[in-house]
């Protein structure tokens, strides 16, 4: 995979999930030594281009370039195009200048990762784009779910929120359903995008029917600034409807794992308890994020001209 | 370069074509020839050999810790292990090292290697290490392994088991002990494997040795790593 | 006496609904006549064997850009796209800078037309000052100065009440009122029809009722006043069904499709190209089909491109920041062409709905081969297959979704008023 973009698990195959699952467990072994440096990637840079702000992800990227010796630079500009001339394809393409191994791209528009691999010759890491994909969280969903249940193919896997607004939520949806698992959304009526069935998953805007039997839930960020969109009344009405407690939990199979991609609103998604106790898995997914991010700068790291990159 | 391969304990297969005594030496592409050089008896006995060389070196057994390097060091390592305990009484820890990650081509394009298992049940500090790897031959794998092992501590000393040398060394790099000694061409392959693999994917007993014949010249193929040696 | 002979081709004529192989004489900027073997004496001889001749196109909505946004696009560069196009007569939209709101601004377009453009430019003015949607422009004052229709393009007119009152005015001045349907609201900043594809990409999403609540309450207010309406850039399935019902029911509304939406689905937008972003988006394969079926039954009677140039830095940004809108002129022949290869159209109703249709509507010369008629004729070859390369083309934009696509169906001469102001081999002329 040396120098092949990561725009969106739409783009990638059974098999190369897999591989990446593989390479993070074996990076996960990495971050559990007492030294977690090693010298893989010396002398290669790696730039952060953050146009969105995300201290979680642009942090997660840094460590895990930096243990692997990598050379890892924070861009932000502080404006994009929206509202300033500098263009963002100028802004990569100076960036691209300086010869960078890899470029982790996260901007608050969909499709401007993939515009940005058009145009430089470093491999590009979608970090997150608008509410198109956010690969690396949903493979670090992934890898979590595969450690705490041995397996993805077979589970039955809930996502419950904004559904329309959230990247993580189709980046998993592709995912899961890519690895053999059944999965399921579920949420307000106008927070489920349209036709969202074409994507091999079932809608519910019954939690409990949703939650039956359910072995993962996955609670996703409730925006407040969606509120102004009018996508539901009031935070005590999803709080009460769709947020995650331990009463609503019963529904869900005994062992079932509860995640969430972080920050949590407390007492929305999920309730202060289940935040931070059993069944949450909600560390692990941050503690993974670093080893899969690890495991995908280590195998896709390496500048080749875009005309000879393997397709 | 018949005579290069040691007719003893070897057993001549050949795994394409029709077998022909004109084409050993000439071997190329799916015509490869392959040797058996060590069987299971011979592997077994090389083993019990370095183990009583390991006894007979070191007064205090306690400090030593085996190291392997997968996949074939590992099963190699289980099996000094327990001779170990048998030949001289000794519990002797042992961990898996993956050397990947601190391989010296990864910045040079094309190879991002699957990353194998690394096991380490503790540190390495005021140990005598052993590391155990089945064929060496650059020398290059050796050194990623003694860089790996210094992110677990500071050995005393560390000294290298091989099941194989096969020579063509490029780094200064002396093994310890070798249970055999195989010189090859640079074209060749000298391959450790089994028959078949464990339920968690480590090879399992009978092993053997083979040498597969690559038949390219010497000089134009020189500083080329050869297969084996990783 | 100039005398120019278009000698062999397949004349296709929808004002006479002549569809033959003949001769088509031209004489001092007017049509002469058709025939066998007429004579070519003194005349200009242009061979047309192996290829249709027709009235030049007429396009009822385009973007010039004159006055204001010149680096897009001016009524010279437009022209001759035009031209290359195989057009011969040209609307264009009041969202100029500054809006034609106002009759000298209908002037100032003609008067560059005449001095740059080698086919003719009709201004369509705002029927609200600055599109703003509230107070009504005088439209007396630009009919006479030149306007042939009114319309707010690229704004909706959400306000029913004003719409009401331009719909009512307008016919004093006996002119089409031309609509961009679209409801902002519901449209809510939406880039990319709604549907699989917008959920695919999260990108905002225009959900095909924003245009269909627009046609339904322009036809009920029009049902209420007697105007003529036109809808704009058809683009969806009921919109098409209620215009159809409109017309059943007596009513003088129309409407105009362009090729992208008669052509190209959603999902050409998959991989994120802002030159396939406009208002409205590209539908579904069920919207394009009925917008075929629309064409073709005469529910909609014309083809226009909305041709909209924009600069290459101002499509290279964020899909939701670049601007609305593609190149039309110089690819319509070729991908309209679809139309007749899939045999749903005949070469006949092809070229009506390219010049007769619009040229009614606008009440432009047109679309007619009938001797005494203005030459505006075009020569098209519907067989040569080239690719398409907007930096090869005359417009000074390139946003356009067919680039270094290949294309079947070539203009091979325009002709405006007898004069050759197109020729293949070459290119753009003065006139």
């Amino acid at each position: 995979m040396i120098g092949q973009d990561l725009i969106g698990i739409q783009d990638l195959t059974r098999e190369q999930i897999e591989t990446i699952l593989e390479t993070a467990q074996g990076m996960a072994e990495v971050a559990g030594r007492e030294i977690k440096k090693v010298p893989t990637l010396r002398g290669r840079t790696i730039i952060n281009l953050f146009f969105e702000p995300s201290t979680r992800t642009r942090s997660s990227f840094e460590i895990a370039g930096k243990r692997l010796s990598a050379d890892v630079i924070n861009f932000s500009p502080s404006s994009s195009s929206l509202n300033k001339s500098e263009s963002i394809l100028d802004t990569a393409k100076t960036l691209d200048a300086m010869d960078p191994d890899c470029v982790v791209v996260r901007h608050k528009v969909a499709g401007v990762p993939q515009r940005i691999a058009e145009v430089l010759d470093a491999p590009v890491i979608n970090a997150g784009d608008g509410a198109h994909e956010h690969p690396t969280q949903a493979l670090l969903d992934m890898l979590t779910v595969y450690q705490k249940k041995g397996r993805l193919d077979g589970l039955t896997v809930v996502i419950v929120g904004d559904i329309a607004h959230s990247r993580v939520a189709r980046s998993n949806i592709y995912g899961f359903s890519k690895m053999g698992a059944e999965v399921r959304v579920a949420g307000p009526p106008p927070m489920l995008p349209t036709r969202v069935e074409d994507f091999g998953v079932k809608a519910y805007s019954n939690l409990r029917e949703a939650l039956d039997g359910a072995d993962v839930i996955m609670a996703l960020r409730i925006q407040n600034e969606r509120l102004k969109g009018a996508h539901f009344p009031s935070i005590r009405e999803y709080s009460a409807t769709f947020g995650l407690d331990r009463a609503k939990l019963r529904f869900a199979a005994d062992d079932a794992i509860v995640m969430h991609p972080g920050p949590v609103n407390r007492g929305v998604e999920l309730s202060h308890e289940l935040t931070d106790h059993r069944p949450s898995v909600i560390l692990d997914q941050v503690r993974n994020g670093v080893a899969l991010r690890m495991a995908l700068l280590y195998l896709i790291t390496g500048r080749v001209p875009k005309e000879s990159a393997p397709q | 370069m018949a005579s290069q391969h040691p007719s003893q304990p070897g057993n001549r297969v050949t795994t394409g074509g029709a077998r022909d005594e004109r084409a050993k030496g000439a071997v190329n592409g799916g015509n490869a020839e392959e040797v058996v050089v060590l069987d299971d008896t011979a592997i077994q006995r090389s083993l019990t050999r370095i183990a009583h060389e390991v006894v007979e070196r070191h007064d205090d057994l306690s400090r030593l810790y085996l190291v392997a390097i997968p996949n074939g060091g590992v099963p190699l390592g289980r099996i000094l292990q327990s001779k170990l305990a048998a030949i001289g009484d000794a519990e002797v820890p042992l961990g898996i090292l993956d050397t990947t990650l601190y391989r010296d081509d990864l910045s040079r394009g094309g190879v991002r290697p699957p990353l194998r298992r690394t096991e380490m049940p503790s540190s390495v500090d005021e140990r005598i290490v052993l590391i155990v790897e089945d064929v060496v031959s650059t020398g290059r794998t050796i050194r990623a392994a003694m860089d790996a092992m210094i992110d677990f501590g500071r050995p005393t000393s560390v000294q290298v088991v091989a099941l194989v040398d096969r020579g063509h060394r490029e780094l200064p790099i002396k093994i310890d002990y070798v249970g055999k000694n195989i010189p090859t061409q640079v074209g060749d392959k000298v391959k450790f494997r089994s028959k078949g693999t464990t339920p968690s994917g480590e090879l399992e007993a009978p092993f053997e040795v083979v040498v597969t014949g690559g038949g390219a010249p010497r000089a134009s193929r020189s500083g080329e790593r050869g297969e084996g040696g990783r | 006496m100039k005398r120019t002979l278009i000698r062999g081709g397949r004349i296709l004529d929808p004002a006479t609904r002549t569809d033959t192989t003949a001769d088509l004489l031209i004489e001092d900027g007017k049509i002469k006549g058709m025939g066998v073997d007429l004579d070519a004496d003194r005349a200009e001889v242009i061979d047309a064997s192996g290829c249709w001749v027709a009235p030049g196109f007429v396009d009822m909505h385009t973007h010039l850009r004159e006055p204001g946004q010149e680096y897009k696009e001016d009524i010279q560069s437009g022209g001759r796209a035009a031209a290359a196009g195989g057009f011969t007569s040209v609307a264009c939209m009041a969202n100029t800078d500054p809006v034609n709101d106002d009759p000298s601004v209908t002037k100032f377009i003609i008067d560059q037309a005449r001095k740059n453009s080698p086919v003719r430019v009709h201004p369509v003015a705002a029927a609200t000052i600055g599109l703003a949607g509230e107070v009504m422009t005088e439209m007396s004052a630009l009919r006479e100065a030149g306007a042939v229709a009114f319309s707010d393009d690229g704004r909706g007119t959400e306000d029913a009440n004003v719409m009401r009152n331009v719909l009512e005015y307008s016919k004093m001045v006996d002119a089409i009122v031309m609509v961009h349907a679209e409801d902002e609201c519901l449209r809510n900043d939406g880039v990319v029809n709604e549907g699989f594809v917008s959920t695919r990409l999260g990108l905002p999403a225009n959900p095909s009722a924003a245009e269909e609540i627009r046609v339904a309450r322009d036809i009920a207010l029009t049902r209420m006043t007697g105007a003529r309406l036109h809808i704009a850039h058809v683009s969806t399935k009921r919109a098409v069904d209620y215009i159809r019902e409109a017309r059943d029911e007596g009513m003088q509304v129309t409407g105009e499709v362009s090729p992208h939406h008669l052509t190209l689905t959603d999902k050409e937008t998959l991989g994120f190209d802002t030159s396939t972003k406009m208002a409205p988006p590209l539908r579904s394969a069920e919207d394009v089909e009925a917008c075929r079926k629309g064409l073709v039954d005469g529910v909609l009677q014309a083809i226009a491109t909305d041709h909209a140039p924009h600069a290459v830095y101002e499509k290279d940004v964020e899909f939701i920041a670049a601007p609305c809108g593609i190149l039309g002129f110089e690819t319509a022949y070729p991908v309209v062409m679809d139309l007749v290869r899939d045999d749903e159209l005949s070469p006949l109703d092809l070229m009506d709905r390219m010049s007769l249709g619009a040229a009614r509507l606008i009440g432009v010369e047109g679309g007619s081969l009938e001797p005494g008629v203005v030459a505006d004729v075009v020569v098209l070859d519907p067989e040569a297959i080239w690719k398409y390369d907007p930096a090869q083309g005359y417009s000074k934009s390139r946003n356009s979704p067919w680039a270094g696509r290949e294309m079947v169906g070539q203009v091979v001469y325009t002709l405006v008023e007898g004069d050759v102001v197109f020729d293949r081999e070459r290119g753009v002329l003065e006139r």
